[in-house]
């Protein structure tokens, strides 16, 4: 019959080549962050290979050796020849590997370079736990002012405000606790290092402070209404209502805050490599200074010399970085997925 | 009466907390403002180093940090977005892809940014850059298997994409489903959908994430230190392949290995303070931007 | 069903599960061409998601099933073969909240015609123009067709959504109550406006009005609990139903 109106289109499927290329560029391209981690993985460990498997990357180096020579590039980066130049001053038991790395000295150049890491793991812990008592308590308390006792109009400006501090680099933090804080701090309580872990912790004390707070402070306010509006309902007070109600429903969420606070801590480079004094010490006075894991590869990447043992146990430490960090985050979005979730669902 | 007094310390406590970070945050802008007040002028911005750095302007550092986060945005900020489409548009909540994007997502942002400089060293310039030279360079003269700006910008690019799809995500989450329903219902389909309904009403998160993501890309320092980045240039960098000069590490190198740091201090606080005035107007931008959207959505 | 009408859709057997839970449980009917079909029953009874299954909006949902045909221009519109987007081009849908974009009027008429490639001016001017005639708000929009299309009032916002789906040359039109979130005159307008708009299109409508559904259209179907309980003429519907239930309900609903 005759159709009055209508597009007379037929309903046979079309491929439309745009919606097809669209469709695949951007599954594509999602897919890259998932590529990224995997590559990071590989690729910093495979740098660190050698101290897993000692024995095995001797024969790849030298495989790697006869097909860098047999290239055309002899001028090109000469990772055996330094390696040669190196070893030819490096007693022979100069081998990344576990063992080297238990010692309690780091001293990776010299005569008999030491590779104990312990020192450096001692140095990010001390740092790291600095910063979070320094930081944590203050965070959270923000944390609960803005979400519970300010008024809407005056947490929306505190909020932004503490959002800025987030934006500070961490290498002008670190210039500060360099230039400004250590001298203060000293004058006050009078120690003899001007740069150590007090100084350090302090100052990452201020890179940790927005993410607590942020974090802490999305887990008070998810806090469902219904909750807080019932303890009011019962004659509770604001406060009370704050500390027994509201409070404990968010812990997994301020836990998940310390944690996410404590991994940003434990992995920044920049504030530590400037506050702490760089020395590797295994001491727990934290008025000495210290040398964290994170410094050391900042500091020293530059100038080793790529293949060699320094240089693999550098990707070493950052390797233990990213798991450490990796594992740390993943235990925080539990907390929040798991635990958070289900308390909101009222269980 | 003693539930009182406990309430209201409380409060006081907690408001304090805030106090005490506000004030923190202006006794930093304000110690770095002042510090760097004396040489602070528009021939610091416009001039370059004189003196074995000693004096004179940090020019070719801006110019560095400025190439540096637009190179970066080029990668980060088209990966960021798509990937935040994908993730609200395509994706199947349910999904086994979904699932391992997301969580990579969230991994990538808790990587430490050493980690990443590391991964640039060992990806970009060591594998990467080697091949190229392999394949390319007829002499075997080392170009692109050595630290350069384009290094540095992709290791910072990884850095920053996080930044980018969050706050791309949040923006296309307002976009109201009845909107995207309209389209379909007059027959367009999914890609039209997205390019004529769902993207033009993003732009702000675009925007935001784009601006937070070079305010980040700009302050950071650790992912650049082995991937491209020198403490001084005779010339500014002119090819990919160049390395570059960077306010953040210009700060920390005068800072703690110049051989004589007393001399240079009023730079390095005037330093500080161009790099924290750079990083803050962005992110104060997108906070703006950020609230005026929100209020748009709540009308 | 009189024997003189065409038929425009047909379903048959048509069953519907949002995941486990079943709201359509194998409902047959079929829609005349050129009439003013209303869909009545109380609220979750599964009007809308019906109504969605003749334009396959269904598909956007996560988790639905589909069982069963439906026949549009000889074809199941569920056979693998058919492209959903050709088949919304002819099948238009009005939605009950009405969701202009945050565009222009003549952007929000012109962006049916616009994706399915016309970019000639003076034909989107003309294809603009008529379909605003059409939809009965020319007259209070030709002078401000730059205007955002949310700033109209919310009657002439659900004009200008009917008046985007006419601009792409439909067969049929879902509503799913067009009319639920205006004052009376504008309901009275749109209702005016089916009227008119029968004699081009088939109309399938869903209302939880009796006097509104009494007063637009040919045929009812009366939906209960994801049920097809009764579909038939309008006037017998409200005068004389076969079933008890249906007499129930639309006595009770006018009551
Ligand atoms: N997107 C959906 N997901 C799951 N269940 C739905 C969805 N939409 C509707 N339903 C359920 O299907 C049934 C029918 O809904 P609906 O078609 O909207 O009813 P009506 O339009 O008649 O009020 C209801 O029980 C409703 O809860
Ligand atoms: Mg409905």
């Amino acid at each position: 019959m005759q159709k009055k109106n209508g597009n007379t289109n037929s309903l046979d499927r079309k491929f439309r080549l745009s919606e097809f290329l669209s469709e695949y560029i951007i599954k594509t391209v999602a897919f890259s962050s998932f590529a990224i981690i995997i590559l990071i993985f590989v690729f910093v460990f495979k740098e660190a290979a050698p101290i897993f498997f000692p024995k095995e990357k001797k024969a790849e180096t030298s495989q790697f050796l006869q097909s860098e020579t047999y290239g055309e590039e002899p001028g090109t980066e000469q990772p055996e020849n330094s390696l040669e130049l190196y070893s030819s001053y490096t007693p022979s038991h100069d081998v990344a590997s576990f063992k080297n790395l238990t010692g309690k000295n780091w001293q990776p150049v010299g005569e008999e370079p030491k590779y104990g890491v312990l020192p450096l793991i001692i140095g990010s812990l001390k740092v790291t736990v600095l910063a979070i008592l320094f930081g944590a308590p203050i965070a959270i308390l923000a944390a609960i002012f803005s979400a519970l006792f300010a008024p809407k109009g005056l947490r929306e400006i505190i909020k932004p405000i503490i959002e800025l501090l987030a934006s500070f680099p961490s290498v002008v933090i670190g210039f500060f606790a360099l230039v400004t804080l250590a001298t203060v701090l000293q004058n006050i309580f009078g120690y003899s290092y001007r740069l150590n872990a007090f100084v350090g912790g302090l100052a990452m004390a201020l890179a940790v402070i927005p993410i607590v707070y942020t974090v802490t402070e999305d887990a008070l306010t998810a806090i469902p209404k219904y909750m807080s509006e019932a303890s009011l309902a019962l004659g509770a007070t604001k406060w009370q209502t704050a500390l027994f109600v509201v409070m404990p429903a968010a812990t997994p969420g301020i836990f998940a805050a310390l944690l996410l606070g404590f991994g940003r801590a434990f992995g920044e480079t920049m504030i530590v490599l400037m506050a702490t004094g760089n020395a590797p010490l295994s001491t727990f006075n934290i008025f000495e200074p210290v040398r964290t894991m994170s410094a050391t590869i900042g500091a020293e990447m530059a100038e080793v010399v790529f293949g060699d043992t320094h240089y693999t146990v550098l990707f070493f430490i950052g390797a233990s970085l990213f798991v450490v960090t990796f594992a740390i985050n993943a235990i925080a979005e539990f907390y929040v997925r798991t635990k958070l979730m289900k308390r909101f669902r009222g269980e | 009466m003693n539930n009182k007094i406990l309430g209201k310390s409380i409060v006081a406590v907690s408001a304090l907390a805030v106090i005490m970070i506000v004030s923190a945050l202006l006794f930093i802008l304000l110690e770095i403002y002042l510090g760097g007040r004396s040489v602070l002028s528009w021939q610091f911005l416009t001039g370059n180093p004189t003196e074995g750095m000693t004096e004179g302007g940090i020019f070719p550092a801006i110019v560095g940090t400025v190439l540096l986060v637009l190179i970066m945005s080029v990668a980060c900020v088209p990966i960021g977005t798509i990937t935040a489409i994908y993730l609200n548009e395509y994706a199947s909540k349910k999904s086994f892809f979904t699932k391992m994007i997301r969580f990579a997502v969230n991994t990538l942002s808790g990587v430490p940014a050493i980690v990443f400089g590391l991964f640039g060293l060992g990806f970009f310039i060591q594998f990467i850059g080697t091949e190229m030279d392999r394949m390319f360079s007829a002499d075997g003269s080392l170009l692109w298997g050595q630290p350069n700006i384009l290094w540095a910008s992709l290791t910072m690019a990884l850095l920053t994409i996080p930044v980018v799809i969050v706050s791309v995500e949040e923006s296309l989450k307002t976009v109201p489903n009845d909107l995207r329903g309209g389209g379909y219902a007059l027959g367009a389909t999914k890609w039209q959908v997205i390019r004529k309904i769902v993207i033009p009403n993003s732009i702000s998160g675009i925007l935001t994430g784009s601006i937070l993501a070079i305010g980040r890309g700009a302050g950071e320092v650790a992912p650049i230190l082995f991937t491209g980045v020198a403490y001084f240039l005779p010339h500014l960098p002119e090819k990919l392949s160049d390395q570059f000069m960077n306010l953040g590490y210009h700060i920390y190198v005068m800072a703690t290995q110049s051989p004589d740091v007393e001399a240079t201090k009023s730079i390095q606080y005037a330093t500080a303070f161009v790099l924290l005035a750079c990083t803050f107007s962005l992110s104060f931008i997108a906070i703006i931007i950020r609230y005026q959207f929100r209020k748009k959505i709540k009308e | 069903m009189r024997m003189d009408l065409q038929t425009e859709i047909i379903v048959e057997n048509l069953n519907l599960y949002y995941g486990k839970k079943k709201a359509l449980n194998n409902v047959s009917l079929s829609i005349p061409e050129n009439k003013v079909t209303a869909l009545i029953g109380p609220s979750g009874c599964g009007k809308s998601t019906f109504l969605r299954t003749l334009n396959r909006m269904n598909d956007l949902i996560e988790g639905v099933k589909i069982e069963g045909t439906v026949l549009f221009d000889d074809r199941n519109i569920y056979d693998n073969s058919v492209d959903v987007v050709e088949l919304r081009k002819r099948i238009g849908m009005i939605f009950q909240k009405s969701n202009p974009f945050p565009k222009s009027i003549y952007e929000n008429v012109a962006f049916g015609p616009k994706i399915n490639g016309v970019s000639n001016k003076s034909q989107l001017d003309e294809i603009v123009e008529q379909s605003l005639i059409r939809s009965a708000l020319w007259d209070e929009v030709k002078d401000d067709l730059n205007k955002s299309g949310l700033a109209l009032s919310g009657g002439q916002q659900q004009r200008l959504c009917i008046a985007r789906a006419l601009a792409v040359n439909p067969e049929v039109l879902l509503m799913d109550e067009p009319a639920s979130a205006l004052d009376p005159i504008s309901t009275t307008k749109i209702e005016d406006l089916i009227y008119e708009l029968k004699k081009k299109y088939t109309i399938i409508i869903v209302t939880h009005n009796m006097q509104q559904a009494a007063r637009v259209s040919d045929f009812t179907a009366f939906f209960y609990m994801g049920d097809l309980i009764e579909f038939t003429d309008t006037r017998k519907m409200f005068t004389a139903p076969d079933l008890k239930q249906t007499e129930d309900y639309i006595r009770g609903r006018f009551g």
